[in-house]
């Protein structure tokens, strides 16, 4: 920017004061904090810690303070989680089965299976066509199907959710084929089951209830 | 003024770089200010005709002018650049030149800090506007970056990321820089509640900028990450979750939003004791408000996304910390209109500019209320509705702050009076056009427009048409304020060290303009 | 009459009738679900509210504005403090929030209770169409946008229904509980009728669920309404909500369609088309299912899609072409058409790719197609 512009010119009109061509801080001089601060303490600015130190102290804490928001920004992907955990907001909830497996005959839950597929160049994946009813507390076993439509092996990952959100908790997975990676050699079909306990805490009024996988291939895309 | 008079200083005698190497290594507060405005004014310039672009596309249905992919880019480039190419860095031109000057420090505790704060922004600003002309154009995303959308973007993309982070950067340091400088600079007797209200809204924002813009460069960078080492933090394929992103975002998004008002209170706070000749009313009630809204921003973010499907307890908790956050919001509007209530008002162009922003920021206020209510914004997010209810809150709230505050300041900074006739024609242009221009948004977003279309349904021409005219005279009124500017700077009635019959502060006390160097000598503060 | 009252309001404060017509609207559509009637009574009261509370204000601030003006000759009184006033106007506020917070509470925990529905549609968001599944029926189909690319370029007039129109709608009957299932193939789209109150996002690896329940026969439009691209605006939503009766002829028109379809699928594989049959339905189908990103004009956008016009792949080999195309690009925009389009539409718009735009592919017949399918 020209320093005869219009924004620099009031400047060096102004009566009374050094003129801009003598300023005392040009940064060749100045030490780590700045030399007008430095110049403050000696001339008296001083309520507690007015010094070159002193800004030197707050500028550290501040500079921890972002170092430390920096971090905390990569760690509310772990927090979110565990704070889904404790409020019981979590998809994956506790997988062990319930200590105390009665089975509550009193209702029944429909469980209603969808399978969704995000490379259908590579796979087929299909979930069980009718829903399934169990009461709470029941060992209810499903199959999945998934086939390589391909010449060559494949590795994929399905990945669970559930529709109410409220209901993940109450899904207690002893086995799922979700746990693990799945490996399928060329034109490989194989049955995927889940077994599962829908657990007697489940909401009375909660008598639909939607589990829906979807696939991913996993590795480098070709 | 003898409190400005330099005395003999051991390096005074030493030459100094002229030219535009002077203005690269410049390290006086109101240089840096003065650079830190002009780049805002420039990149106004550059998201404004973005803007009117938008606007005339939307001016009838049908495709005219821009391909969707390109009215994609022009949108997200547009909010990038307002908030963080002219919002922001016009509040830390105000924050530069009045905050030594109104604590009666000599400087930014960190000057050649904050020459570099400065200098990384033109780079950021190239690399985003640059992108623009990358093979496959610039990010279209949207400025919230939503993967997976995100994902699919070309180098343009990971260019926006980098530019973020020095933008990033760039703020960090400006705010260490001026929370330094407000804690430790302060003129002997300037105790913390006697800080102009100016003052003790830039020193809450700086804590704002210091604690969230880390978080933004931390999803920003799990995007690049993702983008580009193969990882799947947003990626439902690798176990990740697209909105985890919008949960990091809008952690970081909340207190934007009030990193982007609060100076603004701090300039409305000023300039209308002022012109109503009075005190402040309720200063201690305004600085226990700020910073309550500032904790509390913290505590929404999941406002932005009702519609993800989260849990009902969790919509519910958002609601009302949100709601929660109207009471210390009223409690400015009310505050203000108490300091005007009995006052001796005269109406300048500063004072015209902060009575239209307490008027029509309160409008945008109660849309927020409106959309803090779960179901109503079920219906209303993601329409024109939300358009209408954050440009109300950004146009006619912070950057009518900033022009009030261009009013008010400029004699101080060029030692001439504004030419007020110009400055009521601007004001009364914009004023008008701004609410032509966004109001019939709310009766769009009702009627059911999504927002970020280039294309619309018949029944939204109408209102389109109006909004867009609108648009077409608020753009090209600010074209008077650049006259008026560069008017004030080239010439004009002399300004008074007291350029405004009621303004009070150690600004006030130095002559117009502020000499280069000002309160060498600390002044005493009783 | 529940809508009378509102209108009346609306005309109180606005201070004329709204016009019949949907254009200049100034409010939320007429609901056609409680909840949507809910929506609409909420946001009328907190209108209500927020207008009171600007005039009441503001009111005082134009009081001062004009009689406490210098140039009257009013003298500034230098108060600066009242605790008491500022108390009251802490308070105050607190307590109409809390008044407008209840009803929308209630609202909320209607609007997430997806318990005990008549019928679950799971809908999935593609770039840039929607796909329906009857989960309980067997239905499931694709809708997408059947503008005319012409209306969009402003060559011909434009329809009444301009970009809310689809080819298939989605239909349901009329007072029961629909429970949508939704989840997206890319990237996130969101599902919105105005008129049913409905509106959720859709995201891709897992599902949500919301739900409705119409209250009148008639068809509802919305849009998708979170930003996926360049065909953002060009994915519309249309619900028909029939009788019992009607849906269950549609249900069963749908599911012998299916099987006749299915059928004449099987014929058409063995027929051999001319290359002029081909090149006429290919061209249609392009349109709908490939112009977006390869536009009209075959010659793509630079450094998104690619061009066909003078392309490899359509002047290549066919084998090349049909691969590509029943099973997309992994890694790209380009999705897999083996479930989308059958066999004779799949030769019918290949073909039209290899002979459109002056490229010089061979054609395709259903049968080559099918060969090809794994």
């Amino acid at each position: 920017m020209n320093p005869n512009g219009p924004s620099a010119e009031p400047l060096e009109a102004a009566p009374n004061v050094a003129p801009a061509s003598r300023r005392p801080c040009g940064p060749d001089q100045m030490d780590e904090a700045g030399e007008t601060p430095a110049l403050h303490a000696r001339l008296g600015y001083g309520r507690s810690g007015m010094s070159a130190a002193g800004n030197q102290r707050t500028s550290r804490w501040l500079v921890v303070l972002a170092l430390a928001m920096f971090a905390f920004g990569f760690a509310l992907v772990p927090l979110y989680d565990v704070f889904c955990d404790i409020t019981g907001l979590n998809r994956d909830a506790a997988q062990a089965l319930a200590n105390n497996t009665q089975v509550d005959a009193s209702r029944k839950v429909r469980i209603e299976l969808v399978a969704n597929v995000r490379d259908e160049a590579l796979w087929r994946f299909a979930a069980p066509s009718q829903p399934v009813d169990v009461h709470p507390g029941e060992l209810v076993q499903v199959e999945y199907e998934l086939e390589n439509l391909t010449n060559r092996p494949l590795i994929g990952r399905a990945v669970p959710s559930y529709a109410p959100l409220a209901a993940a908790a109450h899904f207690k997975k002893i086995d799922c084929f979700c746990f693990r990676e799945q490996r399928l050699a060329p034109y490989e079909t194989v049955r995927l089951p889940v077994l599962f306990v829908l657990d007697r805490g489940v909401a009375r009024d909660m008598k639909v209830v939607t589990l829906s996988y979807t696939f991913f291939a996993l590795g480098k895309r070709t | 003024m003898e409190a400005t008079l330099a005395p003999s200083l051991p390096d005074e005698h030493h030459a100094a770089p002229t030219g535009l190497w002077r203005w690269l290594t410049t390290t006086n507060h109101k240089d840096i200010g003065t650079l830190y405005f002009w780049f805002a004014a420039t990149m106004f310039l550059i998201g404004g005709l973005m803007a009117m672009l938008i606007r005339a596309e939307l001016f009838q249905p049908g495709l005219q002018l821009v391909q969707p992919e390109v009215f994609n880019q022009l949108t997200t480039l547009h909010g990038l650049i307002m908030i963080f190419g002219v919002i922001m860095p016009a509040f830390t031109a105000f924050a530069n030149w009045q905050v030594p000057l109104m604590i009666g420090a000599p400087d930014m505790a960190f000057p050649r800090m904050n020459n570099w704060s400065f200098w990384l922004l033109p780079v950021a600003g190239m690399f985003l506007v640059g992108s623009l002309f990358l093979p496959g154009g610039a990010v279209a995303g949207g400025w919230t970056m939503y993967p997976p959308l995100f994902m699919q973007g070309g180098i343009s993309y990971d260019l926006t990321i980098f530019a973020i982070h020095i933008m990033g950067a760039s703020s960090i340091m400006g705010s260490i820089n001026i929370a330094t400088t407000i804690l430790n600079m302060r003129a002997p007797g300037m105790t913390l509640m006697k800080m102009p209200l100016f003052v003790w809204t830039w020193l809450i924002t700086a804590f704002l900028l210091i604690a969230v813009m880390p978080v933004l460069a931390g999803a920003v960078t799990m995007l690049l990450a993702d983008r580009n080492f193969g990882t799947h933090f947003f990626d439902a394929a690798g176990g990740g979750d697209p909105v985890m992103f919008q949960h990091v975002f809008w952690f970081f998004g909340h207190p934007e939003v009030y990193i982007l008002i609060l100076p603004a209170f701090g300039i409305i706070s000023s300039v209308i004791p002022t012109f109503s000749r009075k005190p402040l009313f309720g200063y201690a009630s305004m600085v226990y408000a700020t910073a309550s809204i500032a904790i509390l921003s913290f505590l929404v973010w999941g406002h932005h996304m009702f519609t993800v499907g989260m849990p009902a307890a969790a919509q519910l908790y958002f609601m009302y910390a949100t709601l929660l956050i109207a009471v210390p919001t009223g409690v400015k509007v009310f505050n203000w209109v108490a300091t005007m209530w009995r006052g001796s008002l005269t109406f300048e162009t500063a004072m015209l500019f902060a009575v239209a922003f307490v008027c029509l920021f309160t409008i945008g206020g109660f849309s927020g209320l409106v959309l803090a209510m779960v179901p109503v914004d079920i219906q209303l997010q993601d329409t024109y509705y939300v358009v209408a209810h954050f440009h109300y809150v950004l146009v006619t709230g912070a950057l009518f702050s900033i022009y009030a505050g261009i009013y008010y300041w400029l004699p101080k900074w060029t030692g001439h009076m504004v030419n007020e006739t110009w400055g009521r024609w601007h004001f009364w242009l914009s004023a008008i056009s701004v609410n032509v221009l966004f109001f019939p948004m709310h009766f769009l977003g009702l009627a059911g427009m999504p927002r970020r279309i280039p294309d619309y349904a018949l029944q939204f021409a109408d209102f389109n048409r109006v909004a867009s005219l609108g648009g077409f005279v608020f753009g090209a009124s600010q074209i008077l304020l650049l006259i008026v500017i560069l008017k004030c700077i080239r010439g004009g009635v002399k300004a008074e060290a007291r350029a405004w019959e009621g303004a009070e502060g150690l600004e006030w006390t130095v002559p117009s303009p502020a000499p280069y160097h000002t309160f060498v000598v600390p002044p005493e503060v009783k | 009459m529940r809508l009378g009252r509102r209108q009346v309001v609306m005309a109180c404060w606005l201070g004329w009738i709204q016009p019949a017509a949907a254009d200049w609207a100034l409010n939320l559509p007429a609901p056609k679900s409680d909840i949507a009637a809910r929506i609409y009574d909420i946001h009328t009261l907190i209108l209500l509210v927020c207008l009171g509370i600007f005039v009441v204000v503001f009111g005082a601030m134009f009081y001062a504005l004009f009689k406490h003006r210098k140039s009257v000759g009013h003298e500034a009184h230098h108060f600066h403090e009242h605790t008491t006033v500022e108390v009251i106007w802490t308070v105050i506020p607190l307590l109409i929030l809390v008044g407008m917070a209840w009803p929308a509470t209630r609202a909320v925990l209607d609007q997430k209770d997806t318990t005990n529905p008549d019928l679950t549609i799971k809908v999935t968001g593609y770039q840039w169409k929607w796909e329906y599944d009857y989960l309980q029926d067997g239905v499931k189909f694709i809708s997408a946008s059947s503008t005319p690319a012409d209306q969009i370029a402003n060559k011909v007039a434009k329809g009444a229904h301009y970009l809310l129109e689809v080819d298939e709608p989605m239909v349901v009957p009329v007072g029961k509980k629909v429970r949508i299932l939704l989840t997206s193939h890319d990237v996130i789209h969101a599902w919105w009728v105005s008129e049913l109150g409905v509106k959720q996002d859709a995201i891709p690896g897992f599902i949500r669920d919301t739900w409705f329940r119409a209250n009148e026969i008639g068809t509802y439009r919305g849009q998708c309404a979170e930003l996926c691209g360049r065909g953002h605006a060009f994915m519309p939503i249309v619900v028909e909500v029939k009788s019992e009766a009607d849906y269950q002829t549609w249900l069963a028109a749908k599911q012998a369609g299916k099987q006749a379809k299915a059928v004449a699928a099987v014929a058409a594989v063995s027929k051999t088309y001319s290359a002029e049959e081909l090149k006429a339905s290919g061209e249609k189908i392009y349109a709908a299912n490939c112009a977006a990103c390869h536009q009209a004009d075959g010659k793509g956008l630079p450094g998104v899609f690619p061009a066909l016009a003078g392309s490899k792949v359509a002047n290549g080999p066919a084998a090349a072409h049909i691969d590509r195309v029943l099973h997309g690009k992994d890694g790209t925009a380009m999705s897999a058409f083996q479930d989308q389009l059958d066999d004779a539409d799949l030769a019918a718009v290949i073909t039209w790719e290899r002979t459109a735009w002056g490229n010089k592919g061979s054609p395709v017949q259903p049968a080559d197609v099918k060969a090809q399918r794994k």
